[in-house]
């Protein structure tokens, strides 16, 4: 009797731990995509309301030789409430290229509009946002890393939190949800205090570790807004770098829809 | 011209005092630019003695940038062009002489340009077809894409219904064409000295045109309008002081209504011109109405095989109603090209690119390629053939004009 009751007990016992594990692994498993989701959201209501920014860039793109060339742009941004954020790149050197300019209306889940301007024959072009995965002015930066990401075009993991220098980083798994995007996921390390991002792995179409971002140092703006002074990406393939020095920011340019029109297009300089 | 130019320029100096607040402290100027220097080697020897085999030539083109603190600008760009055998493409041109101002009215925003310059219209590849506001500046590239400055007010209008644009383009300005010594003319040659004009006002006459333009998603769409003298000539036999042949341009009055359409989805880009023509003469110097349109696609291959190499390819058919009477080569044509982007550190670019008539045997090979050299200079290699040219086709006589350039661009 009592060792049947025993026996009785030891197998309870092991079905509700069984049962609780599977519970606590289902809970987790959900637990990591949401939690993932929660903190790529909070990450963007903390830096909400920036309105609209101008910024000055220097890429410094060093082959593996470590022969340098440079290029020079201005950055503009405007948030959108209700849509993808509206951006504009003005190409400041090499001078060949000076004057040459690209917009972009970026879009929650739709295709994002883009044009390029073309100064010698003051002709604006739209042009396919289909290149995503493409270098950007021969750069290791993509065009995807340099255009705004919105939440909606990835799927969100939770990894774990690990220690990234003297803060706590949560560490997240992004997945693209559009098929041309170069990368099958990006791992992300953003620190606990602020949402900041410090670090991005990045994993080509077949998994393998291309490339490493690896930001330095950070600024607040308008005692609110993050913005990084200096991001490091090293292409571990090619064995090529490009450094991107980020300045002058100016949160109190007052940007308008209308800063952001083909007909704006053509007075970019 | 030149005395023309400069009294625009005059003009402009004194718009700009009047309209804007005087020259202060937070007055921002720009000067650069680039110059050039270019050779072009033609495989066959010209058609008549006095055509060498080979060019080199000099430009300068500095552009030159004034801001007032209200944001409104002065912007100049001459041009100059040497060349060592052709005196008529050895030239001057005001690109652009003009004064920008705008601002907002309403939910609407203005702007409104002054002065000479240059505006594109379209969306093609192998021929600017509704494009019509500049003159082509033919001694420049025997394709026709480089234009001169046009006098003009030019007034934008923007809301959420689309943008609205309307011109006013006060003085005609004739086609450039190669002189006796140049490469790439016709035979007999262009005597611009006895240009007609259908309209008595002649380059006085004001030429009008206007487009509305909007993006809707995916799409793209520009509606245009224009009224007033014909960027393209015809030419009647005629014979010059010395009592040699030569063509004479007639510039009539036209009426043009245009349309040019995007679409894109993914790596495509479906695009069409096309055009609605009054007032025209045809080929057997009969007026004619008609119509021509160049359609077709561009697919771009992204990071082809991993290699951050961007492969274009483009299909674009061109047609004209005049079909056999059309005074232009692409009566009926087909282009197809591939434009490598290597997205390297130099900017290397390469196009081929092949027109083939339907009609005649006529085709011709475009080549272009560019690469960074160093920091400040560029260079661009390109290359025309014209290949088994029909003698009915009006490019016939350029048959022996096939040619190779190289140029290197200094940007400061």
């Amino acid at each position: 009797m009592t060792h049947i009751l025993n026996t009785n007990v030891i197998i309870f016992m092991l079905l509700t731990i069984c049962g609780l594990i599977l519970l606590d692994t289902r809970l987790m498993a959900e637990n990591a995509t949401e939690k993932g989701l929660r903190i790529v959201q909070e990450a963007e209501q903390y830096d909400k309301g920036f309105k609209s920014y101008v910024s000055n860039q220097i890429m410094v793109l060093r082959n593996k030789n470590g022969k340098e060339s440079r290029r020079h742009l201005q950055i503009s941004v405007l948030e959108s409430e209700d849509d993808g954020d509206r951006s504009l790149i003005v190409f400041k050197r090499p001078r060949d290229v000076k004057g040459t300019a690209m917009l972009t209306h970026a879009h929650k889940t739709k295709d994002d509009d883009q044009w390029l301007y073309l100064p010698a024959l003051k002709r604006v072009k739209r042009i396919s946002s289909a290149n995503k995965s493409g270098p950007f002015m021969g750069s290791e930066f993509a065009y995807e890393d340099m255009i705004s990401q919105e939440i909606e075009k990835f799927n969100y993991r939770w990894l774990k939190d690990e220690t990234c220098g003297i803060l706590t980083c949560w560490v997240l798994e992004q997945t693209p949800i559009s098929k041309t995007s170069g990368y099958s996921r990006q791992v992300s390390w953003l620190d606990k205090n602020e949402y900041r991002l410090w670090q991005v792995k990045y994993f080509d179409r077949k998994d393998t570790h291309l490339k490493t971002l690896t930001v330095s140092s950070y600024q607040q703006y308008l005692g609110k807004h993050w913005r990084a002074d200096e991001m490091l990406m090293v292409n571990h393939v090619t064995g090529k770098s490009t450094n991107l020095i980020l300045q002058d920011y100016n949160f109190n340019a007052n940007l308008e829809k209308q800063n952001f029109t083909q007909v704006s297009l053509k007075r970019a300089r | 011209m030149l005395i023309l130019s400069f009294a625009h320029l005059i003009i402009l100096y004194l718009i700009f005092n009047l309209f804007v607040t005087p020259i202060s402290a937070s007055t921002f100027t720009e000067i650069h630019g680039h110059s050039s220097i270019d050779g072009r080697y033609f495989l066959e020897s010209g058609r008549e003695p006095d055509q060498p085999n080979k060019n080199i030539s000099l430009t300068i083109e500095p552009e030159i940038y004034i801001e007032n603190s209200s944001a409104n600008s002065l912007n100049i760009r001459p041009f100059f062009r040497y060349d060592s055998t052709d005196s008529k493409r050895t030239h001057l041109d005001f690109r652009e002489a003009y004064g920008l101002f705008f601002g907002e009215f309403g939910n609407s925003q203005w702007e409104l340009r002054v002065g000479i310059d240059r505006v594109f219209w379209g969306v093609t590849e192998s021929r600017h077809l509704v494009d019509i506001i500049n003159q082509t500046d033919l001694v420049e590239h025997p394709d026709g894409s480089h234009k001169m400055g046009q006098p003009m007010a030019h007034l934008s209008w923007i809301n959420s219904r689309g943008t609205f644009e309307l011109f006013a383009l006060p003085y005609f300005r004739e086609r450039t064409f190669p002189g006796r010594q140049g490469r790439l003319r016709s035979t007999p040659l262009v005597d611009s000295e006895q240009s007609t004009f259908e309209s008595a006002a002649k380059h006085q006459h004001l030429d009008i045109a206007s487009r509305y333009s909007n993006s809707f998603d995916n799409l793209d769409i520009g509606l245009t309008w224009f009224e007033g003298t014909s960027r393209e000539p015809t030419f009647t036999l005629g014979i010059d002081q010395f009592g040699s042949p030569v063509l004479i341009p007639n510039y009539h009055q036209i009426r043009q209504l245009g349309l040019d359409a995007q679409f894109v989805t993914g790596a495509w880009l479906l695009k069409t011109e096309y055009y609605w023509r009054e007032g025209e003469l045809n080929a057997v110097s009969l007026e004619e109405d008609y119509f021509a349109t160049v359609s077709g696609f561009e697919y771009i291959l992204f990071n082809l095989f991993n290699t951050s190499l961007d492969v274009s390819l483009m299909f674009e058919g061109l047609f004209d109603s005049r079909n056999e009477n059309a005074n232009v080569a692409t009566e009926k044509d087909l282009f197809s090209a591939f434009r490598i982007t290597f997205n390297d550190e130099e900017d290397t670019t390469l196009l081929l690119g092949f027109f083939q008539d339907l009609n005649k045997s006529t085709r011709n090979i475009v080549f272009e390629a560019g690469r960074r050299v160093a920091e400040n200079i560029y260079l661009e290699m390109e290359s025309t053939f014209f290949l088994d040219i029909h003698k009915l086709d009006p490019q016939f006589t350029l048959s022996d004009d096939s040619y190779f350039e190289i140029k290197l661009l200094y940007y400061y």
